[in-house]
């Protein structure tokens, strides 16, 4: 009982503190110390926001994104997934990459973005291969190191029960190393939605809700500009807590091989 | 924020015996990537399948990198990169710590504090430069508030964990013993909630140095690394840009492996409470 009011009276204080932020948003957005353009009435954003999805500009910036998006996520997927398990099987694949890995991944993914706009030229390549760039390190580091975690028991007693090679890998490690692989495809799309913000900004583009940020500004629309930053927001959101939460319960949940986080 | 297993140094080197033939093997084996993936990109360079000038070989980058390094050019673009990344980076460490442990500490915090935090942190920090422009023009206020910014969402996250984390049973052990409220925060949890706190500065170091070079693109600063690489697109002057990407990496690796590393030895390691 008393576990349940307090959560009620957190629930409570938590939407107080939200109600209150935009209060004291709309206070100071009213008073006219600051130029409404650049801080707009919190009905204003929405209203900018209602209208966009109306007229279905906004979706297809949220549609363009998302494409470059899961474009260079399925690519980091498909190059760090194999090569992540590759080094954890092969030890000389280990010590020829691990060190390439080391010495590339502190390089941010930004910073290759003007090198790439001269290679590629502006447009969706560029976007999605930093994207690529920016989700393939996490993706490679975490399937290599879920493949060197997997119980050493487990290998010997399917051996000793007669599994081959295959079954071996199918049955045994690609289970075995799914919770680090998911932690890795989770922090790989985070990556990937920071990077595809960046690179719409800088590899103009025409679409994408980078671009209408960044187009924004010029305009000086800090509304439109608000309303683009709650659907990148919404998005993240959706994808970290619905998409891979569910994949997290369909598989390792599941299986028992990690608890729920609290809270 | 979830952290993965901290990527070790090449397990060769780990591995290596301490007589020096072993040593310079495993140099050799560190090394033998590297040497394969030059003499590919040399390759490529001198068959003049790309124009020289978007493609050059190693040797101009190197010369690039000397050339701008004697003329005192990179040092200033290093210098003023590192000032804004310290001076952000200490804006998200003192406001990070000092709002993650009033959210650990206490519930009405934690319940006012916890619903904004969890919806500006998944925004990524990028999105927001636009915004900071408009508001705080370009330059280096906006970058410096950018870069505390998204760089605090992590060390807020960790250090409120880390104290509420810190076990209970030490709180009442050391209450128990008389320690009033001050000393209980400095001596049990304090150290209690260093490991994560640690790892939360980590974290918010790296989003930092990520964001920094993409401000420093949008921002107009004058000097800066991120810069350096974005205005030498206009000259096509891809040599350049390969030097600065080799800074950025060379001081991010830097970053991690000797400030973090060393005071994780310092702190924590030393106390026995982590491997």
């Amino acid at each position: 009982m008393k576990a349940a009011t307090e959560r009620a009276q957190s629930a409570w204080r938590s939407g107080i503190a939200l109600l209150a932020a935009a209060a004291i948003y709309e206070l100071v957005a009213r008073s006219g110390m600051f130029a409404p353009a650049l801080l707009p009435a919190l009905p204003k954003v929405a209203a900018t926001l209602w209208s966009s999805l109306l007229d279905g500009s906004m979706i297809e910036h949220a549609l363009f994104t998302l494409y470059r998006v899961l474009a260079g996520l399925a690519l980091a997927i498909a190059v760090g997934l194999p090569l992540g398990i590759l080094m954890g099987r092969f030890r000389s694949v280990e010590r020829f990459l691990l060190p390439l890995v080391s010495a590339f991944m502190p390089i941010p993914s930004l910073a290759w973005m003007p090198l790439f706009i001269l290679w590629f030229g502006l447009g969706n390549t560029v976007a999605i291969l930093i994207v690529l760039y920016a989700a393939l390190f996490p993706m490679l580091l975490n399937s290599w190191s879920g493949v060197r975690t997997v119980n050493p028991l487990w290998l010997r007693a399917a051996g000793a029960m007669g599994a081959g090679e295959r079954a071996l890998f199918w049955k045994v490690i690609i289970p075995g190393a799914s919770p680090f692989i998911i932690a890795g495809l989770r922090q790989a799309f985070l990556r990937a939605w920071i990077a595809v913000v960046g690179a719409e900004m800088l590899a103009a583009s025409d679409w994408g809700l980078g671009w209408v940020i960044f187009d924004a500004k010029e305009f000086l629309n800090a509304d439109v500009m608000l309303a683009a930053l709650a659907v990148i927001g919404v998005i993240g959101f959706a994808f970290e807590r619905i998409v891979f939460g569910s994949l997290e319960r369909a598989t390792v949940l599941r299986w028992g091989m990690v608890r729920a986080a609290k809270g | 924020m979830s952290q993965t297993a901290p990527v070790s140094a090449p397990s060769t080197v780990a591995a290596a015996s301490a007589s020096d033939e072993s040593r310079w093997l495993a140099i050799a084996h560190a090394a033998l990537p590297f040497l394969v993936l030059a003499l590919a990109w040399e390759v490529t360079a001198h068959l003049g399948v790309f124009p020289r000038r978007l493609f050059p070989p190693l040797g101009e980058v190197a010369s690039a990198l000397v050339r701008l390094t004697a003329s005192g050019i990179l040092p200033h673009h290093v210098l003023d990169t590192l000032v804004r990344l310290a001076a952000g980076f200490a804006l998200a460490a003192v406001v990070g710590i000092a709002v993650g442990f009033a959210m650990g500490r206490s519930r009405r915090a934690e319940d006012l504090c916890l619903p904004l935090v969890s919806i500006g942190a998944p925004i990524p920090g990028l999105a927001y430069a636009p915004l900071f422009l408009l508001w705080f023009g370009l330059g280096n206020t906006s970058a410096v508030l950018l870069v505390g910014f998204v760089s605090a969402f992590p060390v807020i996250f960790n250090t409120w964990t880390g104290v509420k984390a810190v076990k209970e049973i030490w709180l009442r052990a050391a209450a128990a013993m008389g320690a009033d409220s001050r000393r209980l925060l400095h001596y049990v949890v304090l150290p209690g909630a260093l490991p994560y706190i640690l790892t939360g500065l980590r974290l918010g170091l790296a989003q930092a140095w990520r964001i920094l070079v993409g401000v420093e693109m949008l921002a107009a600063v004058p000097w800066g690394l991120g810069w350096m690489i974005f205005g030498a697109r206009e000259f096509l002057a891809t040599n350049v840009m390969l030097a600065g990407v080799a800074v950025i990496g060379a001081i991010g690796l830097a970053l991690e492996k000797i400030v973090f590393e060393r005071l994780e030895r310092f702190t924590v390691v030393r106390w026995g409470m982590m491997a």
